[in-house]
């Protein structure tokens, strides 16, 4: 028996919310869809009129629908938005510049200008020579790293004013989860925010204006939309902690549809304690990027790389801060110790 | 029936070796709890800070036999024929109204609790102790995040729990793993009874809380440190925090689980973006039939849509998700009957109704407090 759509009751549905259940006909989900994004970009106040807006764009489904949704309610509300289409090309071959060959198509489909920047021209190094000094355990650290603050400075390139990003649901659960699981209440804080505070010292804020779209409904959106967009994992991903997080969320989200929302809802309404140690912002003394310790983060992964010793920017480092920036040889036991790496 | 009979036998047994005075309580005493259950009491305890000291010597100056009965474990007490058949029907009934398994163990946790506060409130006594261990805490800090507790997460897995006010349910246990406390026992040869639980023989999947438990069984083998890391993130964990003023206390606290409200519908938070996704996959005319927040039939992926059900109602249930929490009201909307719930509960979801509606007509009147 076939079942109406539950919003204009008209037409047959074709698709079941993985959100709530309903069942809906192609053009009321869609509209459902892009109505939600609008709503959490009113409630949030993440625009204002005028700004010029970097989307960043990997080629993946996240990004390609949020190009695509940006550029239509900036068009049927009247955002006002200039928007660009920010890339990163990490350096890994068989992914990413397959990916970039996406984002260039897009570039043509949606009219928007587009700027990629590179590792290799920032750092000097691509994420396939790293992963050859680092091993399989631990790179996705470097990749994530280096990737923010990539977009950070192709965006100062682009002299934009904020940074969107494609993070669904799925992901700001799975990174809640993963805070939980490793302990870090810090971010544990920040993860669910959907902005990134805005600081006077002129970090350009990042927002998630996905942040409450289920993956499964972006999918569909994108498929009955016929979105071009690449859909292969990256091909170091299997051996990160991140995929326990996320079989665990999938399981959860088969038994129960709602608790993404649950978690995202526990993540931003849980408190900490007062008097909890919580590190304080400031700016990296080599490049002057934000950063809460002496060197950012970035920095010390990259004296790690350039001198050997890929194991200096995973675990805790900070007591040889002081003689990186010194430029003093670490001595016998350190260097042993960080230059230890399992495959 | 006979199984039950042989738990109680096995339990009074090991209880009385103890020499500490028991209780055993059929959860079927649910629906005769009175709706105290629900109101956090006020506990002398508060300033107690400077008058420590003085506490502890007026309390050495009384007997020794109310020490012994200060410390209970949480179990139970009575006997099992007390309970009427009728009361056990209404029991079955309830649960059977749940229709997923997440939602039955949280109303057993829910029920459990409020069932133990009222036998300590009865007696007297004003700590209780629970056992779980820091596994066990870990698994719950894990599947509370899940159901959406994150503003509950320190009462519910923290060291003292002090929502209930006059009774402070503390977890000695907490700084122990599962094993070392198997350890303990054989080594001990601390006598134990196993009572099966809601989900005992079913697959791991079959609810929030089973497959939580999977998921950090298997981990912990692959990462040590999980279950220690867990742990110390609950620690540093608080309770968001409710108005100090107590006449208000009750109002702005969850019905069901006591803590504070926190489906608020303020800007930008998952909870808001749920009601929109609700609002926007649904024929606009049925908003207007729906009264308040509460939308009808939500994650039920059976409803028919064209039926509205709340409709249907009497409309004292279908407020009651105004004055829970967003996971007690995850677990309501699972319910196919509210009025399956024990007369307590419905008794105090109607008052605090009618209460709103007075404090509706009366608005402009009040004086806010300045904070």
């Amino acid at each position: 028996m076939p079942v109406q759509c539950s919003r204009c009751e008209e037409s047959r549905a074709v698709l079941k919310r993985p959100k709530t259940g309903h069942s809906l006909c192609k053009s009321c989900f869609f509209w459902a869809f892009e109505e939600e994004i609008h709503q959490t970009i009113l409630s949030a106040k993440l625009f204002n009129r005028g700004e010029t807006v970097a989307i960043g764009a990997s080629g993946g489904k996240d990004s390609t629908v949020l190009a695509h949704v940006m550029k239509l309610l900036n068009d049927r509300y009247d955002y006002g938005l200039n928007l660009f289409l920010l890339s990163v090309d990490e350096g890994i071959t068989g992914y990413r510049d397959d990916s970039l060959e996406t984002v260039k198509r897009n570039q043509q489909q949606y009219e928007l200008p587009l700027k990629i920047v590179s590792y290799e021209e920032l750092y000097g190094w691509t994420m396939d020579a790293i992963v050859k000094q680092v091993g399989l355990k631990n790179n996705c650290t470097f990749c994530g790293v280096f990737r923010r603050q990539a977009l950070d400075r192709g965006a100062m390139m682009l002299n934009v004013d904020k940074i969107c990003t494609g993070h669904n649901a799925d992901d700001v659960a799975e990174t809640v989860l993963m805070n939980v699981l490793r302990g870090d209440i810090a971010r544990l804080r920040r993860c669910t925010a959907i902005m990134t505070s805005s600081d006077s010292d002129g970090s350009i804020p990042r927002c998630k204006p996905l942040k409450y779209a289920y993956e499964k409904e972006i999918v569909l959106y994108a498929y009955f939309n016929k979105l071009d967009y690449f859909s292969t994992e990256c091909i170091y991903s299997p051996n990160a902690y991140r995929g326990h997080a996320r079989a665990f969320l999938k399981d959860l989200e088969s038994i129960r549809p709602s608790s993404i929302m649950s978690v995202i809802h526990s993540g931003e309404t849980l408190e900490l304690k007062e008097g909890v140690k919580l590190p304080v912002q400031g700016t990296c003394s080599r490049c002057g990027y934000i950063s809460s310790q002496a060197l950012c983060k970035a920095c010390v992964l990259l004296e790690g790389l350039n001198r050997g010793l890929p194991k200096l920017g995973i675990g805790k480092h900070q007591r040889l801060h002081g003689k990186i920036l010194a430029q003093e040889p670490l001595t016998e036991n350190e260097e042993r110790k960080l230059r230890s790496v399992d495959f | 029936m006979e199984e039950r009979q042989t738990s109680i036998a096995q339990l009074q047994s090991i209880f009385t070796e103890t020499g500490f005075p028991y209780f055993i309580v059929p959860l079927e005493k649910v629906f005769s709890l009175p709706t105290s259950a629900l109101i956090p009491g006020t506990s002398e305890a508060d300033s107690s800070h400077s008058s420590y000291k003085l506490a502890v010597n007026q309390y050495t100056k009384e007997n020794q036999t109310l020490r012994e009965e200060k410390v209970v474990c949480g179990v139970s007490q009575l006997r099992i024929e007390d309970c009427s058949a009728q009361q056990t029907l209404a029991l079955e009934r309830l649960f059977s109204s749940l229709k997923t398994l997440t939602a039955k163990e949280e109303m057993l946790q829910m029920l459990r609790q409020h069932l133990i506060l009222h036998v300590a409130r009865e007696n007297n006594f004003s700590k209780v102790m629970m056992g779980e261990s820091c596994s066990r805490l870990a698994v719950k800090l894990l599947s509370n995040i899940a159901v959406g507790r994150g503003a509950a997460l320190a009462s519910d897995t923290g060291f003292c729990d002090l929502r209930f006010g006059d009774v402070v349910i503390v977890r000695p246990m907490r700084d122990y793993s599962s094993k070392e406390i198997t350890f303990y026992s054989r080594i001990f040869r601390v006598p134990s009874v196993f009572i099966p639980g809601l989900d005992t023989k079913n697959h791991d999947k079959a609810s929030i809380q089973s497959l939580t438990e999977r998921f950090v069984t298997n981990l912990q083998a692959d990462f040590p440190s999980t279950v220690s890391t867990i742990y110390r993130t609950s620690e540093k964990l608080q309770t968001t925090k409710t108005p100090q003023d107590q006449s208000a206390a009750s109002d702005s606290k969850c019905l069901l689980c006591l803590c504070a409200l926190d489906a608020k519908t303020n800007n930008a938070s998952a909870f808001n973006a749920t009601l929109i996704s609700e609002q926007l996959s649904q024929r606009k005319l049925r908003e207007a039939a729906v009264d308040s927040s509460r939308q009808c039939c939500v994650e039920d992926q059976t409803c028919v849509p064209g039926v509205c059900c709340s409709s249907n109602r009497n409309p004292a249930p279908t407020e009651l998700n105004t004055f829970v929490c967003y996971s007690c009201g995850l677990m309501v909307r699972d319910m196919e009957e509210e009025n399956s719930l024990p007369s307590y509960i419905l008794t105090e979801a109607a008052k605090r109704q009618s209460r709103s509606l007075q404090k509706q007509q009366i608005m402009e009147f009040l004086l806010e407090d300045d904070d």
